[in-house]
């Protein structure tokens, strides 16, 4: 342990702490800005570029980074001397005279770290006037907008992407007063190996990096008398959403955001919940017959666009592996545009699909080509639950006295293997228990599979149903995600089944989120409310869903069937 | 690390081959000299900059498919790469002229009226500073003193110096320019 003294309080952390962990240990929070630490991911991005967070240590001529200064023996760090506030303010003020300093109109306004910082150290006044970088808007695509003239290089999105993500689409380029983060030769994202995993913009403490937003033309389309607009909300929603109305992490709000769709004028509220278990159907028949014939082993999951784009455009020898069900969201939309409007006798042209995601990538994988039929879309729209929150903010609705209430039918009901969808390991458990029950009968089959649970980026487990030894692991953030499939190129690891998500923890953490800051405590709250949801509902196994069962009678045959097949496959392509 | 998508990998390859194939050669044989180790980003990262001088040397310039293929054999990413490039004032990614005619623009030659000698060839190439006229024949530069102030100003073209350089001898300093 080293001994060093913080504004005169004696502290002892472990060697090689910085100066700024151990003044978290005497509860004191340094302000900083490009500095982010993701504690359940053992992440951290320190490259001390915005010296926000200097301090003075006795000694030392100059003012030192806390961030990413070690702690030493002895040390006797000063954290609010004139001298270090003065520096800090100066600072800020250089970073603000070239910021566009548009907050009122800017999709980060309140969210901003760079605005709570100076309205913190109450900045009313920047003294200092010169050029302005300016970069043109990249937002082409469907999911990231680029801004980068609200670029403060604090670079945490390049620690995202190249180093948790190991996508490597963002660098540091040019230099000076020139410098900014881009891709390769300036190219726009939809041009690169991008993934629109969207952690980059979860990263992002300014405006350079949203979402592309849909708000207005859902609008637009809830207003038109000749469309029916219905909408499903994808698992991790819930669990999530109650945070931009002031509710704590970890709160199940199902109910009031179905109330607060139904208030904004979605003709019916589905849940994503509903063709999850639909997945389960399908991705399980799909286990069950490889690990029969012993083929094509393991099976990996495709729920998650981000990871499809990551082994598109990286693991092009590996297209043959996931399955071929389709996403939950992508489900959804065939079964609303077929069964849905035949049931119900709209004309699919007529009938809008929005979805609810946690997710920027879920708005890419709407887009693409295949999930359109003359060109009429199967999922129409993609919301963030961002988005729906300031819909919601828009409308006036007041959610905390919102009453509870019910989804449609029948594409709303759901099970508890669905709702776990939204954490890592949930798809997986879901799977397993109708693997488990198909081959051993429902009445004893195991429920909670526990050891696929958790935000660890790599699990493992081997599980024995009916005789059948089955070896599982559970991958999330795509740099985890190249670790686990480099040991299978290499023929390192067997395994029948793996579950594979873009983002670290799954898709609570979502780029689509309300941004977390990098407070991992929240990604936990919001995990543990998926498992209580699960552990509330009457039914945890998506086979026993009466409405999945319902449409394999009425509709689809039975799981893989052509018909099944036709609606609710798909495939991949090298990119 | 970065993409082992195969069938990108031979597009830029492919394309090098078919347009330079004696100077794609060059190049491959340089990599494949190097002490590069596989999966190893720390170690292939330290021969990024000696890579690119020889591309560019060879190439002229580190046109996007050069910048692709040394990414494949180093095993970075092409972001990254591009992030050097950009960063050094010495690479470029466009074209450079055959004939680079640089302006000095040290103290002794400005205040002798360098400038003047700049318009006169933005006017004459149409071309602004840092850039290559359309035919590939002149890039216009600007350099920071070649140690001949007495000289002053000085414009070098390629490796030939003129001295004491008026605006009027601009048309004789591009006519002396001949392929």
């Amino acid at each position: 342990m080293i001994n060093l003294k913080i504004n005169n309080t004696p502290v002892s952390v472990p060697e090689g702490s910085t100066i700024l962990e151990a003044a978290e240990k005497l509860g004191l929070k340094i302000p900083t800005l490009c500095h982010i630490k993701w504690d359940s991911f053992n992440t951290e991005h320190r490259c001390g570029s915005c010296r926000i967070c200097v301090v003075e240590v006795t000694g030392r001529p100059n003012l030192a980074p806390s961030c990413c200064t070690p702690v030493a023996e002895g040390m006797d760090v000063h954290t609010n001397t004139n001298r270090a506030i003065r520096a800090r303010r100066t600072m800020l003020e250089l970073l603000l005279s070239n910021h566009p300093k548009d907050c009122l109109v800017c999709s980060k306004n309140q969210e901003c770290e760079l605005q709570k910082l100076a309205s913190a150290f109450n900045i009313h006044h920047i003294k200092y006037e010169g050029a302005q970088s300016e970069f043109p808007v990249d937002e082409n695509g469907a999911a990231i907008r680029r801004d980068m003239s609200k670029c403060i290089m604090c670079r945490r999105c390049e620690t995202a992407c190249n180093v948790v993500q190991t996508v490597g689409v963002l660098s540091g380029v040019n230099r000076g007063f020139n410098a900014v983060v881009a891709p390769e030769n300036f190219a726009q994202l939809t041009d690169t190996a991008c993934t629109f995993c969207g952690q980059c913009v979860q990263a992002c403490p300014v405006g350079a990096l949203t979402e592309i937003g849909y708000k207005d033309e859902v609008w637009e389309h809830l207003n038109n008398p000749k469309k029916t607009v219905i909408v499903q909300t994808a698992p991790a929603v819930r669990v999530a959403i109650g945070e931009e109305f002031g509710f704590q992490a970890g709160e199940i709000s199902t109910g009031k955001l179905v109330a607060a769709l139904r208030r904004i004028g979605f003709a019916k509220v589905f849940d994503t919940d509903w063709s999850a278990d639909l997945t389960i159907m399908e991705e399980g028949t799909e286990l069950l017959e490889r690990i029969k014939s012993g083929e094509n082993l393991p099976l990996l999951t495709s729920c998650c666009p981000g990871w499809v784009n990551f082994l598109e455009h990286q693991f092009p020898d590996l297209l043959h592996m996931p399955s071929t069900a389709k996403s939950p969201q992508q489900m959804f939309g065939a079964i609303a545009k077929s069964y849905y409007a035949e049931k119900t006798g709209i004309d699919p042209s007529n009938l809008i699909v929005v979805s609810i995601m946690p997710c920027l990538a879920k708005k890419y994988e709407a887009s693409r080509p295949e999930f359109a039929h003359n060109g009429v879309r199967d999922v129409d729209y993609v919301l963030s639950t961002r988005e729906l929150a300031s819909m919601i903010k828009e409308a006036g609705i007041v959610f905390d006295r919102l009453p509870d209430e019910q989804y449609d039918s029948p594409l709303g009901e759901s099970t508890g293997a669905a709702v776990i969808f939204g954490a890592s390991g949930g798809v997986l458990e879901a799977a397993l228990r109708t693997a488990a029950a198909w081959l051993e009968g429902d009445k004893d089959s195991p429920i909670d599979f526990v050891a696929v649970r958790g935000l660890e980026g790599i699990k493992e487990a081997t599980v024995t149903i009916a005789g059948i030894e089955l070896k599982a692991a559970v991958a999330s953030g795509l740099g985890n995600v190249r670790k686990l499939l480099e040991r299978i190129q290499r023929g390192e690891a067997q395994y029948h089944a793996i579950e594979i998500m873009a983002c670290p923890g799954g898709c609570i953490n979502g780029g689509g989120q309300p941004y977390n800051h990098g407070n991992t405590a929240i990604l936990e709250a919001r995990k543990d409310a998926l498992y209580r949801a699960d552990k509330g509902l009457p039914i945890r196994k998506s086979h026993l869903n009466p409405s999945i069962i319902k449409i394999y009678d009425e509709y689809l045959g039975k799981p893989n069937s052509e018909k099944a097949h036709k609606l609710l496959h798909t495939h991949y392509y090298a990119k | 690390m970065t993409c082992c998508c195969e069938c990108s990998k031979e597009k830029a390859l492919d394309k090098l081959m078919r347009l330079e194939p004696e100077k794609t050669s060059e190049l491959t044989a340089f990599i494949d000299g190097l002490p590069l180790v596989a999966g190893d980003v720390e170690t292939n990262r330290g021969f990024l900059v000696e890579t690119l001088h020889r591309a560019q040397g060879i190439f002229g310039y580190l046109p996007v498919e050069v910048q692709q293929v040394v990414s494949e054999r180093l095993g970075l990413t092409r972001s990254e790469i591009y992030g050097v490039i950009s960063f050094y004032s010495y690479f470029t990614d466009k074209p450079i002229g055959r004939y680079k005619i640089n302006v000095c623009l040290g103290t002794a030659c400005f205040v002798k009226g360098a400038s003047k000698i700049v318009d006169e060839l933005k006017a004459k190439l149409g071309v602004n500073e840092g850039e290559t006229t359309a035919d590939q024949k002149f890039f216009l530069g600007a350099l920071r003193c070649v140690g001949s102030c007495s000289l002053a100003p000085v414009v070098m073209v390629n490796n030939r110096v003129y001295g004491n350089v008026t605006p009027d001898m601009v048309d004789q300093i591009l006519a002396d320019c001949q392929d």
